[in-house]
C-alpha cells in the first residue's frame, strides 16, 4: 500500500465519522417518553378528551396549531368546531395550555426527545411553571 | 431501457418492504437486520476499496493543471491550480471536495450555423452542488435521531432550513432542494441525447433510489405522519445495541429505512464511492513537482550500477600506461 499512513488516517476518520452516534453518550438511548396528562384541570375532567382523538392529536397538533393561529390571527375566526360537533375557543393561551398547563411534562418531553423547537413561545408567553 | 430497469428495480424494493412489513410482519428484518447488515457492508466495502486503490502505485505526477507551474522565480506561480507543495494540494482539493471546482470548469460544444462553438456550462455544476449540499444537510439534520442529548448545532441547522417558517412542521428547504436537484440530474439524463446514450443501469438506480428515499422522507413528515418517538426509540435502540421494535412506527418507515439499507449497502459497489475516491483522485491529490523532485517507479528492478571511480580504481594502471588521462593519480 502507498502513503500507508494518510490512507490508514483517512480510513480511521471516515469510520469514526460514520460510526460516531454509536459511541456517543449511548447511556441514555433506551428512555421512555411519555408526555404527561396530570394536571389538575385533566384530572377534573369527566370526559378526558382533547378537541380530536389523541391519535389525531399526536400526529396532526403542529397542523392544527398551524390552523388555529391563520384562523385567528389572520381571519379573526375564533371559534373551533371539532369533528364530532364541539366548539372550542381558538386560543393557544386560554384553550390548549388551560388543560395542559404543563408544557415541561407535556410539550417538552417529546420535544427535546425528537429535537423540535417549535416557535409558539416566539410570539405567546411560556406559562409560569415553564419558567422554574 | 436502463431508467426503466433501475425505475421497477426501486419499485420492486418498495414493495418488498411495504409487503414484508404489512402482511408478513418482518418488521425486525426491516428495523434490525438489513440496517446492521446494511452499514457493515458500508463501512467494510469502503474501507477494502480505498485500500485497493491505495495498493496501485502512482508511479509519477499525473496531475491535471490549468495554471503557471513553479518555474523562474520572476515568473509568478499559480499556487492553487498547479500546486507545487503540500499546502497548495490541500487548498486544491478543499476547492474540489467542498465546492466541485472542476465540475465548474464543464464546457459544452455545439454546431451553430456550421461552426463549433465552445462555451461554458454550470448547470451540471449547480445540480450537482445543490443535491450533495442538500444531501449533506438531510443527513445531518437525520443525527437528531441518533444523539441523545442533541447535538448543539443540530438546532441551529434545523432552524436555518426551516428559516421560511411555512407551515407546521416547518418546511424543511434542504428536502425540496434535494428532491428538485435529484429531478434535475435525472431529466438531464433523460432529455440530453448524448448523455442519455451514455447513461447505464447504475447511473439511473442510485438516483431512482435516492428520489425515492427524498419521497418517503417527504410523506413521513408532511403528510402520511409517522410516530417520531417510536421512531427514535428505534433508532436509539438500534444505536446502543440494543434495538427493539416499536409498535406504531409505519409501513412507510419501513420503506424509508430499506431504501437506505439498501443505499448504504450499494454504496461500495457502486458508482456512488466517488465519495471517497474524490480523496484519492492522483490528478486532484498530488503536488506538480515533477520536474523538482525525482519520483522512483516503485517497480523497478535493482540495476547493478558501477561508478566511474571504480571503473578507475581497476584500470588505473593500464589506463596510464596507455597514456588515457585520470582522475585520480
Amino acid at each position: 500500500m502507498y502513503d500507508r499512513g494518510k490512507v490508514i488516517a483517512g480510513i480511521i476518520i471516515f469510520l469514526a465519522l460514520v460510526t460516531f452516534p454509536f459511541f456517543y453518550k449511548t447511556g441514555k438511548a433506551n428512555v421512555q417518553i411519555e408526555p404527561k396528562i396530570n394536571t389538575p384541570v385533566i384530572e377534573g375532567l369527566s370526559e378526558k378528551k382533547c378537541v380530536e382523538s389523541k391519535e389525531f392529536m399526536r400526529a396532526n397538533h403542529m397542523q392544527l396549531l398551524n390552523e388555529w393561529r391563520d384562523a385567528a390571527v389572520r381571519d379573526g375566526q375564533r371559534t373551533y368546531v371539532a369533528s364530532d360537533g364541539k366548539s372550542y375557543a381558538i386560543s393557544l393561551q386560554n384553550t390548549c395550555m388551560n388543560c395542559h398547563s404543563n408544557k415541561k411534562e407535556f410539550c417538552d418531553t417529546c420535544h427535546s426527545y425528537t429535537g423540535v423547537k417549535p416557535y409558539c413561545w416566539d410570539c405567546h408567553i411560556a406559562p409560569m411553571e415553564a419558567k422554574r | 431501457m436502463g431508467a426503466l430497469i433501475s425505475f421497477i428495480a426501486v419499485i420492486i424494493l418498495t414493495l418488498l418492504a411495504y409487503g414484508g412489513v404489512k402482511s408478513a410482519n418482518m418488521q425486525a428484518i426491516f428495523g434490525i437486520v438489513l440496517p446492521y447488515a446494511a452499514i457493515m457492508t458500508f463501512l467494510i466495502g469502503v474501507s477494502y476499496r480505498v485500500i485497493k486503490w491505495a495498493k496501485s502505485p502512482v508511479p509519477y505526477r499525473i496531475t491535471t493543471t490549468c495554471g503557471q507551474q513553479k518555474t523562474l522565480p520572476w515568473i509568478k506561480q499559480n499556487k492553487i491550480e498547479n500546486p507545487s507543495d503540500a499546502m497548495g494540494v490541500t487548498v486544491r482539493m478543499i476547492l474540489e471536495v467542498l465546492l466541485f471546482r472542476s465540475l465548474f470548469r464543464n464546457t459544452r460544444s455545439e454546431l451553430q450555423d456550421g461552426k463549433l462553438l465552445h462555451g461554458s456550462s454550470k448547470w451540471l455544476w449547480l445540480g450537482g452542488i445543490a443535491f450533495h449540499a442538500a444531501f449533506f444537510t438531510v443527513l445531518f439534520r437525520h443525527l437528531r435521531l441518533f444523539t441523545e442529548p442533541m447535538l448543539l448545532p443540530l438546532h441551529l441547522v434545523e432552524t436555518l432550513d426551516g428559516f421560511m417558517q411555512i407551515g407546521a412542521p416547518r418546511l424543511l428547504m434542504s428536502g425540496v432542494v434535494l428532491l428538485g436537484a435529484a429531478m434535475f440530474l435525472l431529466l438531464r439524463r433523460f432529455l440530453i441525447p448524448q448523455v442519455r446514450y451514455i447513461s447505464l443501469p447504475a447511473d439511473y438506480f442510485p438516483l431512482f433510489l435516492i428520489i425515492g428515499i427524498a419521497v418517503t422522507g417527504i410523506m413521513m413528515r408532511y403528510v402520511t405522519k409517522t410516530d417520531i418517538v417510536s421512531v427514535k426509540e428505534l433508532t436509539m435502540g438500534l444505536i446502543s445495541l440494543k434495538p427493539k421494535i416499536h409498535q406504531g412506527v409505519g409501513a412507510i418507515f419501513y420503506i424509508h429505512l430499506f431504501l437506505v439499507s439498501v443505499l448504504f449497502a450499494y454504496f461500495p459497489f457502486s458508482k456512488l464511492v466517488h465519495m471517497t475516491g474524490v480523496f484519492l483522485s492522483p490528478t486532484r491529490n498530488l503536488a506538480n513537482n515533477g520536474r523538482e523532485v525525482r519520483h522512483i517507479n516503485p517497480w523497478n528492478y535493482k540495476v547493478k550500477a558501477r561508478t566511474y571511480e571504480e571503473y578507475e580504481d581497476e584500470f588505473r594502471e593500464k589506463m596510464k600506461s596507455a597514456n588515457i588521462p585520470v582522475e585520480k593519480e
